[in-house]
């Protein structure tokens, strides 16, 4: 099994070309730095860009549907990040992947956070929707999402310590935790 | 990785925010532009002008529904505020069934994945090792490369896997709302459809049969003929349900008109599936983004006109009709050939070559210790599920085990638009805009 071989087969011939054309035409387009992936059109704001921008591409570009919001740790990622040159890397990442109806296009827009200040403007204002994700990245990466109007943990109990998706909160090493019980911790 | 030190300092920061409903002293203008302003695109001083004849604490009464009641599909917990029989906010509390499912997907290898991924949506588990599994192949560059039969296999089984959970929904919306010689019914049904697919993947439920680089198995002798059983069987008795239900006037007047949504509220709240079709937009990834070999096949998507529990109740009833045409057009073009790509690195050799081979011996152990490893990169997925759009992200770092693998489940966007769907109504309209979501808890919560 030659596992080397297979990772660079990615972004060569004919197909790379064009993605990286589309890259291009993107960042001109929406004056941030753009990458593909696995063919897949993604923008890097940075978070003071993030609202204004998602708020763009809804009124302007047609991507109507926030789909999907979660949250990266990048803790322990040991490969190569792969981000435009511009754009300096964080401990954490919130993804945001956005749907056009009309054009039935998808873009993902990666958000760099870094651990010692781990807020992110909300993104309800522009997507209602988000409210219920924003609220389960919170709860799982304690990021913490500035105009959110009700941030509370969502699928862990209100009074668990630590953020269990985090790369530093270790796997099952933490006694069964019932709510009420004394010394439990 | 310290466990004790980093726990503390998280300790620290940690906001015990409530998860339940606000009190009504502290929801004014801003409670209600939270619920329906944002949703609605008002502006403040319209929200403001509404919130003026709200009425006051003493007269609302705070009700919990769950997370034991029956109608809620499993431990979903609804806050509902009420004025007289009136549901005013609403707010589902939800993580009852979390089991850190995607904690656990990031020290499973990518073999491994789909037995935890199954688990999510316990009623279409079939559709998360599909997601699954194409956004490993994408990572791994062999999307185009997956065998068609493989990709027939797939397009099979979840199309009989959306047959089965839309009858489930078909029961329990019917035991809802007190039918319940529906229930017994859409159960009947359901577990034929079950059968069949025990008979293909050895289980009712929770397969692990669509895996990175094929299926698990090649289809097994007679399951033409137990396809074909099904379709004939349930035919007939899909036009019973029309006669038992669709006609039926107290069934009627008990969905129609109930928890009404717009195309642009759905579309705010990020709402797909039958809520999103309910409002009249034919939004199908299996149309408009097609996946596997949907772009071969003739199928309608249906859509209501109204928004409301009545036509979700509708679209899906039709869908199964759809998904039986499908199955009858996959019947026809089933091709034969390799069930699995026949890329080493990925699938383990034959068992033949095992008795003859040390190699192969090695090889097939290695690939079920270790697993494979998967070029680092990011990648995000969607499938259409019976609930909606079905996403898997998944990150790796070039090693066998994701680095983090997400799960964007339809039910989980779904139900936050329940507080939307449930304003305004009566409280005993909410069990049946609660059905009309059809949420599974497995999938909410992870």
């Amino acid at each position: 099994m030659s596992d080397t071989e297979a990772t660079s087969e990615f972004e060569e011939g004919p197909v790379a070309d064009e993605a990286e054309a589309a890259t291009a035409e993107a960042q001109a387009r929406f004056g941030v730095p753009a990458t593909s992936s696995r063919g897949q059109q993604v923008l890097h704001p940075t978070r003071d860009q993030l609202v204004d921008l998602v708020r763009t591409l809804r009124d302007d570009e047609g991507y109507l549907v926030c789909i999907d919001l979660t949250a990266v740790d990048y803790l322990t990622y040991e490969a190569p990040r792969r981000l435009p040159p511009d754009v300096a890397p964080e401990r954490f990442e919130v993804v945001v992947g956005l749907l056009a109806l009309d054009t039935h296009q998808r873009l993902r827009l990666r958000v760099q956070v870094p651990a010692d200040d781990a807020t992110c403007p909300s993104l309800f204002d522009v997507h209602p929707g988000t409210e219920g994700l924003e609220r389960e990245v919170y709860d799982m990466y304690g990021i913490e999402f500035t105009g959110h109007p009700d941030l509370s943990r969502i699928l862990m109990p209100e009074d668990w310590d630590g953020f269990p998706l985090r790369k530093d909160h270790p796997v099952g090493a933490i006694p069964v935790q019932f709510k009420g019980v004394q010394d439990a911790r | 990785m310290s466990t004790v030190s980093s726990l503390s300092s998280d300790a620290r920061r940690t906001y015990e925010g409530s998860q339940e409903l606000t009190p009504r002293k502290g929801a004014g203008a801003a409670e209600l532009m939270r619920e329906v302003g944002s949703v609605l695109r008002m502006s403040e001083a319209e929200v403001a002008a509404l919130a003026d004849d709200q009425p006051t604490e003493d007269q609302t009464m705070i009700l919990n529904m769950g997370p034991q009641h029956p109608s809620t599909h499993g431990v979903l917990r609804l806050m509902l505020e009420l004025e007289g029989e009136t549901v005013l906010r609403s707010k589902p509390v939800i993580g009852y069934l979390h089991t850190g499912m995607e904690k656990t997907g990031e020290t499973l290898t990518y073999l491994q994945g789909p037995t935890n991924v199954t688990r999510m949506d316990y009623a279409s588990p079939l559709f998360n090792e599909l997601v699954f599994s194409l956004a490993t192949e994408t990572l791994l560059g062999i999307d185009g490369d997956i065998p068609p039969r493989a990709q027939w296999i797939r397009m099979l089984l979840c199309e009989l896997n959306r047959m089965s959970s839309h009858l489930l929904f078909l029961a329990t919306n019917g035991l809802d709302l007190g039918a319940v010689s529906m229930m017994l019914f859409g159960w009947r049904e359901r577990e034929e459809t079950l059968r069949l697919l025990e008979m293909i993947t050895g289980l009712r439920m929770n397969h692990n049969f669509i895996r990175p680089g094929g299926v698990a198995a090649d289809l097994p002798d007679g399951w033409r003929d137990g396809v074909l059983r099904v379709l004939d069987l349930c035919a007939p008795r899909l036009d019973e349900y029309d006669e038992l239900l669709t006609g039926q006037p107290i069934y009627r007047a008990r969905l129609q008109g109930v928890g009404v949504i717009t195309t642009d509220e759905a579309i705010a709240l990020g709402a797909t599936g039958p809520i999103l079709r309910s409002t009249g937009l034919p939004w199908d990834l299996r149309k408009d983004m097609p996946y596997l070999f949907y772009d071969q096949i003739e199928f309608a998507v249906v859509v209501g006109s109204y928004g409301d529990a009545f036509d979700r109740y509708a679209i899906r009833l039709n869908e199964v009709r759809e998904s039986m045409a499908i199955v009858r057009q996959i019947l026809d073009a089933m091709p034969l050939g390799d069930y699995r790509i026949q890329d080493r690195k990925v699938t383990p050799p034959p068992r033949a070559r095992i008795d003859e081979s040390m190699e192969a011996l090695i090889h097939h152990f290695k690939i079920f210790t270790e697993g494979f490893k998967v070029p680092d990169g990011e990648v995000y997925c969607a499938v259409e599920s019976p609930r909606g759009e079905l996403g898997c992200y998944m990150v790796s770092d070039g090693s066998a085990v994701p680095y983090r693998m997400h799960i964007r489940g339809p039910s989980f966007v779904n139900v936050q638009a329940l507080p939307h769907m449930l304003r305004g109504g009566l409280i005993a309209d909410a069990v049946a805009v609660i059905s009309s979501v059809d949420p599974i808890m497995g999938e909410t919560d992870r």
